[in-house]
């Protein structure tokens, strides 16, 4: 696991590094998925199956959507078809589609040792979720109070609020 | 199996906060500059579960959680506000939004 954990912290770096150099905003978003896919496997690789789950889950998949859908939001009209097609051409995906095929030989690779997928070190969920409901309860309750608030601050903030300008 | 050097984690996590930061200091598209403290954050989490997988412990992961749900709300609040400051001033340039008013 020691190979995939180096392999997987290049292959971060280098989309990172990709992804806010770009000058359009959905080809970063594609390299910071590859990112975020790359810090999963790291998760992976050091013991913690769970938290690398929902890093897949959570991060590459809500936030990133959530950042596609408000550019695509931000956008309307009849040439969107167009520059849709502007911004991801063919050529574009050839970047995040190496990194993306590096990151899953990695997994294959580490998959088809045989050997033990993380090295064992932290707990499996099941510690992960008795820890968290014990100690770390009013910390889980906190969470949900903040999360109320961005729900409520987002909603307020994207009200339609008077045209200006 | 020998097990994964916990200070090559954290400069692989501090490398990554720093293209971050970068990010933030450099781009002035406000997208970018989301989409750069998300990488941050995600650099913080990064050094919380390889030092709780330093020791064994579990609480790097619970902080990780708590990181991600801190990240979430963050993200829904920043995009909407990326969404207004199109609607006013036409824009995605953070400099244009310089006026701090109504």
């Amino acid at each position: 696991m020691v190979t995939t954990f180096y392999a997987a912290a290049v292959v971060a770096i280098v989309a990172t590094a990709l992804a806010i150099s770009q000058k359009n905003v959905v080809h970063g978003l594609l390299y910071l998925i590859v990112s975020l896919l790359a810090v999963a496997l790291m998760f992976l690789a050091l013991g913690a199956p769970f938290v690398a789950a929902l890093e897949v889950i959570i991060y590459a998949g809500a936030i990133m959507v959530l950042f596609v859908f408000v550019m695509m939001l931000l956008n309307l009209g009849p040439r969107t078809v167009e520059q849709e097609r502007r911004w991801l051409p063919p050529r574009i995906w050839i970047g995040p589609l190496v990194l993306a095929g590096v990151l899953l030989v990695e997994l294959i690779a580490a998959l088809a040792s045989g050997g033990p997928m993380t090295s064992g070190l932290m707990g499996d969920p099941r510690q992960v979720g008795i820890v968290l409901f014990g100690p770390y309860v009013l910390g889980v309750e906190l969470a949900s109070m903040l999360l109320l608030s961005g729900l409520v601050g987002a909603y307020h903030l994207g009200r339609q609020g008077p045209e200006r300008n | 199996m020998a097990a994964i050097s916990m200070t090559h984690g954290l400069i692989v996590a501090s490398v990554l906060f720093s293209l971050g930061l970068l990010g933030v200091l450099v781009r002035r598209n406000i997208v970018f500059i989301l989409m750069s403290i998300e990488v941050m954050l995600n650099a913080a989490g990064l050094a919380f579960v390889v030092a709780g997988a330093r020791w064994g412990e579990v609480d790097g992961q619970i902080m990780f959680l708590f990181i991600l749900t801190m990240a979430a709300a963050e993200v829904a609040v920043g995009l909407t506000l990326v969404v207004q400051i199109y609607r006013r001033l036409g824009t995605l340039d953070a400099d244009a939004a310089s006026m701090l008013r109504g």
